[in-house]
Parts: structure tokens; C-alpha cells; sequence
């Protein structure tokens, strides 16, 4: 297994002096989609993850065209470096970051710390939308690789032939609340998927946002039994923490064969007769 | 512009645990609360005083937090 692969994270410090490149885009996308207008690295274009991010009348992710459309009018072609940064320690960076993976955009990259620690370093915040000139951008293929559906995810539970990784809080994980304080609800049942383990998303981070050093990552998994050796498939409840996870698995940790289940908890929670677990 | 006066606390609002962020930028406060676990921003609201922010945004997060039931059996 390769050591952390430092290329698809960058530090505050390397955005401060590099975000308005030519050649470099930075993108905030948060969990809160007003928080860019409450100040954004000077720069920064800033993403709606329920809109642009996602195809807003069936349930999926961004549709290749309207991602194409979305990443020229950032201002973003095929050769540009995309920084990705967000609130709660990259929640919707890394959903991003995933579906450019998906769709195959080679230099992609998160600031560590997110939004969190640009904030705590005191850093400039601007409340203007920069000027961009458009681009033209052409998605590839989708790798379907990178992405888990139900079926996939069913016969993983009944084969045991994948770990599944719950990256929700622990009283998510446990049906005592179906959705984090505060969110709505959108399923029927709480609980979790049989024989998956429990991974809260935050333990990738530490306190500052920044995510764990590679030895601590590796020791956080391996003692839950999810192993290099073996599919994982994570998940939560709408499949955007389980793309931190998946970013930290596949590229902190190098793991070959990961996959985010986006359909989740609000997917598996909601389906007839569907095997739930509850301690 | 710089951010000022940031702070971060945590307190109990409705029985759960929140995580308060309050930063100055130019001329207002920005006011954001998240749930601790798994540390979602769920209510933000601005003002011209950190007071004014702060109690705003609490105002909203209690009403959302009243909604989330627990199921304990």
C-alpha cells in the first residue's frame, strides 16, 4: 500500500498563494448553501450541492451535461487543477471531488481543513462572486467503479464479499434518530445495514478539520476489520459523508477497490422488507 | 477583509449538543449552528450585533431540533 498520496490535498497556506492562478480553480461547496455568501477564500467560485450537484428531478448525481456546463462556466477546462474546499471539514468538497472522479477530471484536490480552518487562521473572506471567463469542459465516460448501487450493495450483505463502512453518527447507526439533529427526516426505518461496521465520517479528521495522518487512518480501519485486501463500499444517509470516507480510503489510504454507496440510508431505509439491523 | 471576533462553544439547545460559530465580517455578524454529531450546519442567521446573530440563529435551530424525534425501543 502506498504511503498518503499528498497530491489531492493542499494546504490553507497553498491556496492563500495560489487561488487565483491561471490554471487553478477553487471551488467552496458547502453543507450549507449560504455559507460562500458568508465569505469565501478570495477567488472562489462557489457550487450549490442541491442544485448543481445533482439531478434535480431523478434521484442521481450531477448529469454529465450539466456538470460540463457547470464546471465551464467556473471557468474550468479539462487541464485545470480544482480545489475543492467546504464546511464540516469537506462534507460536500469531497461529494464533489467524487463525482469528478467519476466523470474523470484528472487534477482534483481538497484543502485540508475546509472552510474551518481558513476561518480559524484568520484568512481573507471576499463577498464578491470573482469574474470568470467561461470554458469549455467534456466529461468522460463515467467510472462506475467508484460508485455502489443497491443490487451491488444487497448481495454484498448476503455474500459477506464486501466491508461495509457506516459512516453515520452512532445514533444514526443505531435507529435511535433517523437523520442528523436538526435535518429532516427521509426514511422509514432506523437502523443499519446487516454486518456493516460503524465509522463515524469524523474520525477521518482531526480537531482542526484536517484530515488524520495516514498511520492513524489505517489504524482507525484496520481495527474495525476493513482491510486494503477486500471491497468496501460505504455509506450514510444521502452518500455525501460517505464520500470523505471513500476520499480517505481510496486516496489517503490508497485502497484500490472502494465505492460509495450514494443511495444510503435514505435508499436502504425506505425499501419493503428490506434486512435491518438495530443493536 | 479579515474575519474578527471569531468564537466557537458548544451548548445544549433543546438536548442536544451544538457547536456555535460567530465571526464579524466588514459590518456583520455571521451567526452558523451545528449539531455536534455528526457536525452539520443547520441554522445561521446574520445581524448587526453578535447578540442580535446569535439569537437568531438559536431561535432557528431550536425550532428544527424540536422536530427530530428519537426512537429509544
Amino acid at each position: 500500500m502506498a504511503a498518503t498520496l499528498p497530491s489531492v490535498l493542499v494546504t490553507t497556506d497553498w491556496v492563500a498563494q495560489h487561488a487565483t492562478d491561471a490554471g487553478v480553480r477553487v471551488v467552496e461547496v458547502d453543507v450549507d448553501t449560504t455559507a460562500y455568501d458568508q465569505g469565501h477564500v478570495p477567488g472562489a467560485v462557489g457550487w450549490n450541492w442541491t442544485t448543481e450537484l445533482c439531478d434535480t428531478v431523478v434521484r442521481d448525481i450531477v448529469p454529465a451535461n450539466k456538470l460540463e456546463a457547470l464546471l465551464g462556466q467556473s471557468g474550468i477546462d479539462n487541464k485545470t487543477a480544482i480545489v475543492l474546499y467546504g464546511d464540516n471539514n469537506n462534507w460536500f468538497a469531497a461529494w464533489a471531488f467524487w463525482q469528478l472522479k467519476i466523470y474523470g477530471h484528472e487534477d482534483v484536490r481538497i484543502m485540508d481543513g475546509g472552510r474551518k480552518k481558513w476561518l480559524a487562521e484568520r484568512r481573507d473572506l471576499s463577498t464578491e462572486k470573482p469574474r470568470v471567463d467561461a470554458k469549455t469542459y467534456k466529461t468522460k465516460a463515467p467510472d462506475t467503479s467508484l460508485r455502489a448501487f443497491l443490487p451491488e450493495v444487497q448481495q454484498a450483505m448476503k455474500a459477506k464479499s464486501a466491508g461495509l463502512v457506516d459512516v453515520r453518527s452512532p445514533q444514526e447507526f443505531t435507529g435511535e434518530i433517523l437523520s442528523p439533529p436538526g435535518l429532516p427526516e427521509t426514511c422509514q426505518r432506523g437502523g443499519h445495514i446487516p454486518g456493516a461496521k460503524s465509522i463515524p465520517w469524523g474520525k477521518n479528521c482531526n480537531e482542526d478539520g484536517t484530515f488524520k495522518s495516514f498511520e492513524d487512518l489505517q489504524a482507525l480501519y484496520s481495527a474495525q476489520g476493513i482491510t486494503s485486501d477486500q471491497p468496501v463500499i460505504a455509506y450514510c444517509r444521502i452518500g455525501e459523508r460517505s464520500s470523505l470516507t471513500w476520499f480517505a480510503l481510496k486516496h489517503l489510504l490508497g485502497f484500490k477497490n472502494v465505492k460509495n454507496y450514494d443511495g444510503s440510508w435514505t435508499e436502504w431505509g425506505n425499501l419493503v422488507g428490506a434486512p435491518v439491523e438495530k443493536p | 477583509m479579515k474575519p474578527e471576533e471569531l468564537t466557537r462553544r458548544q451548548e445544549e439547545i433543546g438536548g442536544w449538543r451544538v457547536s456555535i460559530e460567530t465571526y464579524k465580517l466588514g459590518d456583520v455578524y455571521h451567526c452558523t449552528i451545528s449539531n455536534v454529531d455528526p457536525g452539520a450546519r443547520f441554522a445561521r442567521a446574520d445581524g448587526a450585533t453578535r447578540e442580535e446573530a446569535e439569537s437568531l440563529a438559536i431561535e432557528k435551530a431550536t425550532r428544527y431540533l424540536a422536530q427530530t424525534r428519537k426512537f429509544t425501543s
